[in-house]
């Protein structure tokens, strides 16, 4: 479903990522693990480049999405054409909408209104929370409830592959586990699942395979059980 | 001063603050979407007045080649009005994407693109000292005006036009940035442009869609203004413009009620000093009160301090 190939990437001249590679096949859930500043960000960002200055430069390589080239793509097209959500590392809701306003942006470019009606649904079921303070401006929300926020508008653009961001970030352990356990729930029900994490932890529970990211390369790959009981995993990323 | 003459000021404040408030709207929109002082807005309304004339003076068959028949004043007057907001908003959106997208593609810092603003302004309204000279001309009168009588208070229908015109656009820009979707992502844009096109909605298109709305408002203005005051010269739309601007601010900028809420404040000020001190003391004292008043809330009548994105 997506390929990653040997993906050089800069910020102004200093290159971030040294040629990695990675897929995502259909319905699995893939996670990339790494450290603070190993890359792991940059390489969502490739996938969907937001404007300036936030966007990194890709000298070399190719990002292809069920065999179309991802690079020359806009990021609102890469979101309402190609059908990929995005949850941003610090969510990044619009704190001056409400819940339901959130939402109902996510579906700016979509047509198919009694899908839209479903989708509403789903994401108030998965996340009950939102359903409650749905008429609430978000910025009166908590971190937790900003994170599916997040997570459900992602879901409402009408996508069937989802990246996240780091999306364990600022969460009580509680919540963690409450999320993966959405996102597993969505995995299972068909949905794509990318997650980029450094609580290797809660990522690699839930992920069927993970990635080892250190210094823009990727160090590791294999299936998440496995890489969970690697004792250098265990020793760096687990301890 | 007397009851009768309080109304009449009134009205005559109601008047100037639809004409203020029309064109403050304009830099409230485009700055809460793009965090831009579009201080090419003022030429803007001028602009749309000469637009106005114009089109007016074309359908009036005033040239060589007009219409083959002949239109009665009042259709005159509504075809001028949807025409030139129409054509004044398609200047709007050359501005934005002849001056300042590229400077935004380039990822250029806030001051630059507001310096372009002050040129572009300048070069509109030197552009048409150039092409259309220093002489002054006269808009059409293309509504017959009628004068009532209420109980010692005397005002036009062109005034109630223009009073009325500005609470409908009013209630119209509410309506489409609290329930269309367009409107919810003018809204979001000010919150985070960056987040935007993850909904999978191109930001150009919002930008755009706010320098219609912008632009055409002050065409609306422009065409209204000239209607009561008809005089037409190239630099009309710099000290209106100013003044609309400082309303913006007065009113919370980024905030459409702020807009109207602050122009009416300005036209009030100025109507109201100048019925009791001498009227070279007016602007003196307009903007000393105004200065008076950021100083105590900076963030205006209906703004909230935000940090300061992109």
């Amino acid at each position: 479903m997506l390929e990653i190939e040997n993906l050089h990437v800069q910020y102004g001249n200093i290159e971030a990522l040294h040629g990695i590679s990675l897929h995502v096949k259909p319905g699995e859930m893939v996670t990339l693990l790494g450290a603070n500043g190993a890359g792991k960000s940059t390489t969502l960002m490739s996938i969907m480049r937001l404007p300036p200055p936030e966007a990194p430069r890709v000298t070399q390589g190719r990002i292809m999405y069920k065999g179309i080239d991802l690079l020359p793509v806009p990021p609102h097209l890469v979101v309402a054409q190609h059908k990929i959500g995005l949850v941003p590392e610090g969510r990044r809701v619009f704190g001056n909408l409400t819940v339901l306003e959130n939402l109902k942006l996510a579906t700016y470019a979509r047509k198919d209104t009694a899908q839209i009606h479903r989708d509403y649904e789903r994401v108030f079921s998965l996340f009950p929370r939102l359903s409650d303070r749905k008429n609430q401006r978000v910025d009166t929300l908590s971190g937790g409830e900003q994170q599916m926020l997040a997570t459900g508008r992602a879901f409402m653009c009408g996508a069937d592959f989802i990246l996240l961001d780091e999306p364990s970030m600022g969460l009580s352990p509680l919540l963690m586990q409450e999320l993966f356990k959405v996102l597993m729930d969505l995995n299972q029900a068909g949905m794509t699942i990318f997650v980029v994490e450094q609580n290797a932890h809660i990522a690699l529970k839930y992920a069927h395979r993970a990635y080892l990211m250190e210094a823009g390369q990727i160090v590791m790959e294999g299936k998440a059980s496995e890489l969970a009981t690697n004792p250098e995993i265990q020793k760096a990323y687990l301890g | 001063m007397d009851i009768q003459s309080f109304f009449q000021n009134l009205i005559n404040a109601m008047q100037w603050g639809s004409f203020y408030a029309l064109i403050a709207l304009g830099y409230t929109l485009v700055y809460g979407v793009l965090l831009l002082i579009n201080f090419a807005h003022g030429d803007i309304f001028m602009v749309g007045a000469y637009i106005g004339f114009f089109v007016a003076t074309f359908l009036l068959g005033s040239y060589a080649f007009h219409l083959p028949m002949i239109l009665s004043p009042n259709v005159v007057f509504v075809l001028t009005l949807l025409i030139t907001m129409i054509l004044t908003a398609g200047v709007g959106v050359t501005l934005e994407r002849v001056a300042y997208r590229p400077l935004r593609r380039r990822g250029a810092g806030r001051l630059y693109i507001v310096i372009t603003a002050l040129m572009a302004g300048l070069i509109l309204e030197n552009g048409n000292l150039a092409l259309l000279g220093a002489s002054r001309r006269a808009f059409p009168d293309l509504i017959e005006k009628v004068v009532y009588t209420i109980g010692g208070v005397t005002f036009t229908n062109v005034k109630i036009i223009v009073i009325l015109a500005a609470l409908g656009v009013f209630f119209l820009l509410e309506t489409i940035v609290r329930k269309t979707k367009i409107g919810m992502a003018m809204r979001a844009i000010s919150y985070d442009r960056v987040a935007v096109p993850l909904m999978g909605i191109p930001i150009d298109t919002v930008i755009v869609f706010t320098f219609i709305l912008g632009s055409s408002m002050a065409a609306l203005a422009g065409v209204l203004f000239v209607s009561a005051y008809p005089v037409l010269e190239p630099y009309m739309g710099a000290m209106i413009g100013w003044k609309a601007f400082i309303a913006a601010v007065v009113g919370g900028i980024g905030e459409i009620r702020g807009a109207f809420i602050g122009g009416f404040v300005l036209g009030f000020i100025e109507i109201f000093v100048a019925a009791v001190f001498p009227s070279t003391f007016r602007d003196l004292i307009a903007f000393g009160i105004l200065l008076l008043f950021l100083s105590i809330k900076p963030t205006g009548i209906f703004g909230v301090a935000r940090a300061q994105k992109i």
